[in-house]
């Protein structure tokens, strides 16, 4: 589903997100980044993270302490 | 006011006033680093590098001792002396030094090797690492050329492709700044 996966596990603020910002630029216009991570943090940061650039978080859950975080390339 | 009056009023303002360069939702900030230690450099890094990737410009400004911040070897120290919040977590528990203790050479020493430690294993970035992330997403960085002269460094012994600059600069760029921070 996802046309990239993010592997953040273990790495703490901000890692996650600069690394996801990284990894968007790999993603196409309307593609979907897949990201995992274990910071509880990460959770708000990336709510915060896709209004303020426009990208679009489709989905978040957790697993087993590993947090999952589908984002849509709609935006910068 | 006629539709035609409207048109040439909108002309005349769009020549008064070019277009800003970057949309006018594009919020930017500036940073004032004053602190150069282990744990007083992430307060900065961290938001400049994570503003960069939400989409901000970013400034910082690097005068006093957050100046070596910029050098390219980075060698970077804490001390538990007059931070009588500094706990670390150790036995279960969290431990402080007293002042008195950290007069003893070898503590700081070993404060920092314990640091470096936890922020490993914590999967915190090093500040080696974030700053390098902030040179890649462009973040400008500015060295205080009076802090240069006082304490005698340069320009050489510090990372490419930093400006030198003054209070003037700085403040110039604040005026244009959403977000002004002094750490």
């Amino acid at each position: 589903m996802a046309d990239h996966t993010l592997d953040a596990k273990g790495l703490n603020c901000p890692l996650p997100i600069l690394k996801a910002r990284k990894a968007l630029k790999e993603v196409p216009a309307d593609g979907i980044l897949e990201i995992l991570a274990t910071d509880p943090g990460s959770v708000a940061d990336f709510e915060a993270f896709c209004r303020q650039t426009g990208n679009e978080l489709m989905e978040h859950s957790v697993d087993d302490s590993v947090y999952r975080f589908l984002i849509k390339h709609t935006g910068s | 006011m006629s539709s035609e009056a409207e048109a040439v009023s909108t002309q005349i303002q769009d020549a008064a006033s070019p277009a800003p360069a970057a949309a006018p939702e594009t919020k930017s900030m500036s940073i004032i680093v004053t602190k150069g230690s282990l744990d007083w450099a992430y307060p900065p890094f961290i938001l400049a590098t994570t503003a960069a990737a939400m989409g901000l410009p970013v400034t910082m400004f690097f005068t006093f001792y957050g100046l070596p911040l910029l050098f390219k070897k980075l060698d970077l120290q804490v001390t538990a002396a007059g931070n009588t919040a500094m706990k670390m977590p150790m036995m279960g528990g969290h431990i402080g030094l007293p002042n008195l203790v950290t007069a003893i050479p070898g503590v700081d020493a070993a404060c920092s090797v314990m640091m470096k430690n936890l922020i490993k294993k914590k999967g915190v970035a090093s500040i080696d690492d974030l700053r390098d992330m902030a040179v890649e997403v462009d973040v400008r960085m500015i060295a205080c050329q009076m802090t240069l002269d006082l304490f005698e460094y340069s320009k050489d012994d510090m990372i490419d492709g930093i400006e030198i600059g003054g209070a003037a600069t700085y403040i110039e760029c604040a005026t244009q700044s959403d977000i002004n921070l002094f750490i």
